[in-house]
């Protein structure tokens, strides 16, 4: 991540990515930049996700709150943290399935939480979801379920299976196959593939629409270690390609300082925790479980 | 070895329990006395009976009686398959109104859950005298009869069935930005095809049940034959009419579970 920043005389950026300029410790709170002289490191791309003091209840239970950070356009960003303490709620929140208590939450320019419907819709179709169980449709075809991830940008029957979809979404729903090496499989129904080669459809199905943002909540999660090495390897090599802003859940702490450029910690209610990767230890990370 | 004593072999119902109990068991025995239950009849039933066995065998076999019940039958099962699916059809617009979280805001869910409510409240041979009211003696009234009667058993079964599927690939499709209408045509009801396939063809053996009575109001089918039957004390024919339809109703529940095996049993 750091070859995306470049020394900007004077800029001051507000962005989340200053502070990971700064982390030596486990425990970092967002500060302001560093300033060295009259330099300092900040980013030039767009922000593509900024998230203010955000909180979250579930029926007068706190799952977190202040829980503030922005992403730059291509960063990887892992989440890591205990169970409860509120990652895929975090994750759900920025999407907009789900409403946040207070806080706002910035997502590609459209304010998630006063945003109508349309927007919302409009706003997800620039973002890729993929989840720690694939969530294929598992009557349909691997093609149908990759066809689909079009739905946001071309509502409407034509998208509803590969079978009505235009020839175009069906080039790039194959061409999104063959990236993840699956074309072969187009016509395999969903609920015949392993683990892994579901896991792969996902990615594919995230990726189809060519997002901004792609958010994976524990993607390796129902996998074996080897397959969930191959799936993360894929899923960061498409992303990397494609200049994909990704924000990822992983209780893999090898995963999360090998694949994210910076890490985000929630714990007791807040996060404690952000920081960048390189300047981690696994064992810093292992003090969120504690 | 803990100091936690071993917990009693049954637990002793608390006073809110057993008074639950005591008013339980009183409903049902008046419901016993408000059906009129009599040992004496009990007792003296088999006797009465086994004379209207006597009078009823042999059934009728004669061809010319045969080739009459049996068009009656076909009718019977036509009746039967027209209005199952005409009612399975309007059912799955209905179960997508009556379905919370879906499509509907909730205000509408009630009022459509009601609605079938009160049509699955009227019986079918109710429907049916309403609908010969409506458009007069015959098959048509039957088949209305049963299309109605369908869209109240499967609407209400098809929209438990959506509300309760899997909603991982709903909540993927919807990240992507699609409608809500989109994420049901390709996710909810996808899923949810077994449960309506399984649903469906309980409704039509359903149909074929209902379909072999409504006859005894005049809405077509072999019923009105079983009426004659009895009216007439032509009792073979009668006994004649009821194998026919314990054959035709057992023979279709057999298909229909061989079917269902057949479509769902492939599932994972």
């Amino acid at each position: 991540m750091s070859a995306r920043c470049i020394r900007t005389p004077g800029t001051h950026s507000s962005t989340i990515s200053s502070v990971t300029n700064l982390t030596t410790e486990t425990q970092v709170a967002p500060t302001r930049p560093q300033q060295t002289g009259a330099e300092v490191f900040a980013p030039v791309l767009p922000v593509d996700l900024r998230v203010t003091r955000l909180a979250k209840s579930f029926a007068g239970t706190l799952i977190f709150k202040n829980v503030s950070f922005g992403l730059s356009r291509g960063e990887a960003v892992a989440i890591v943290g205990a169970n409860g303490t509120g990652k895929s709620t975090l994750l759900r929140c920025l999407m907009g399935l789900i409403p946040a208590d207070a806080g706002a939450i910035d997502v590609l320019g459209t304010d998630v939480r006063g945003a109508k419907s349309s927007d919302l819709r409009a706003m997800r179709a620039q973002m890729g979801l993929v989840s720690q169980k694939h969530n294929l449709v598992p009557r349909l075809s691997v093609l149908s379920n990759v066809v689909q991830g079009l739905l946001g940008q071309s509502p409407g029957i034509r998208h509803w299976s590969q079978s009505f979809a235009p020839a175009a979404s069906r080039a790039e729903a194959m061409a999104a196959l063959t990236k993840v090496g699956l074309a072969h499989l187009a016509s395999r129904r969903a609920d015949r593939l392993s683990g892994g080669q579901s896991q792969r459809v996902a990615i594919a199905r995230a990726l189809v629409g060519q997002p901004k943002i792609l958010i994976a909540d524990e993607p390796t999660a129902s996998l074996d270690p080897a397959a969930g090495e191959d799936v993360m390897d894929l899923f960061f090599d498409l992303a990397r390609q494609e200049g994909v802003t990704v924000i990822f859940i992983s209780h893999n702490i090898d995963h999360a300082l090998r694949y994210g450029d910076r890490v985000l910690g929630l714990a007791d209610g807040g996060m404690p925790l952000d920081a960048r990767a390189k300047n981690l230890s696994a064992q810093d990370l292992r003090g969120l479980y504690d | 070895m803990t100091d936690a004593s071993m917990p009693a072999r049954y637990e002793r119902p608390s006073a809110l329990a057993f008074l639950g109990y005591a008013a339980a068991v009183v409903i049902i025995l008046w419901s016993f006395a408000g059906a009129g239950f009599s040992i004496d009849k009990e007792i003296s039933s088999p006797p009465r009976f086994a004379d209207f066995i006597d009078r009823a065998f042999p059934p009728n076999m004669e061809p010319k009686v045969l080739a009459r019940l049996g068009w009656k039958m076909l009718e019977t099962l036509q009746i039967a398959l027209a209005g199952a699916v005409i009612g399975i059809v309007c059912s799955v617009p209905v179960a997508l109104l009556a379905a919370r979280g879906l499509i509907a805001p909730t205000w509408i869910n009630q009022v459509v859950r009601t609605g079938l409510g009160f049509i699955r409240a009227v019986p079918d041979i109710a429907w049916a005298l309403v609908f010969v009211v409506a458009v007069g003696l015959g098959p048509f009234a039957g088949m209305l009869a049963i299309a109605i009667d369908t869209i109240g058993f499967c609407g209400r079964f098809f929209a438990d069935d959506m509300e309760a599927a899997d909603k991982g690939p709903s909540e993927s499709l919807t990240a992507t930005g699609a409608r809500k209408l989109d994420v049901v045509a390709c996710a909810t009801i996808p899923a949810t095809m077994p449960a309506f396939i399984s649903t469906s063809l309980f409704a039509t053996e359903k149909a074929v049940r209902s379909s072999t009575i409504l006859g005894l109001v005049g809405a077509g089918g072999i019923g009105i034959e079983l009426k004659v039957g009895f009216d007439l004390f032509d009792y073979p024919t009668a006994m004649t009419v009821i194998l026919m339809i314990a054959v035709v109703v057992i023979s279709f529940e057999y298909l229909s579970g061989w079917a269902r095996t057949k479509i769902i049993g492939e599932q994972r």
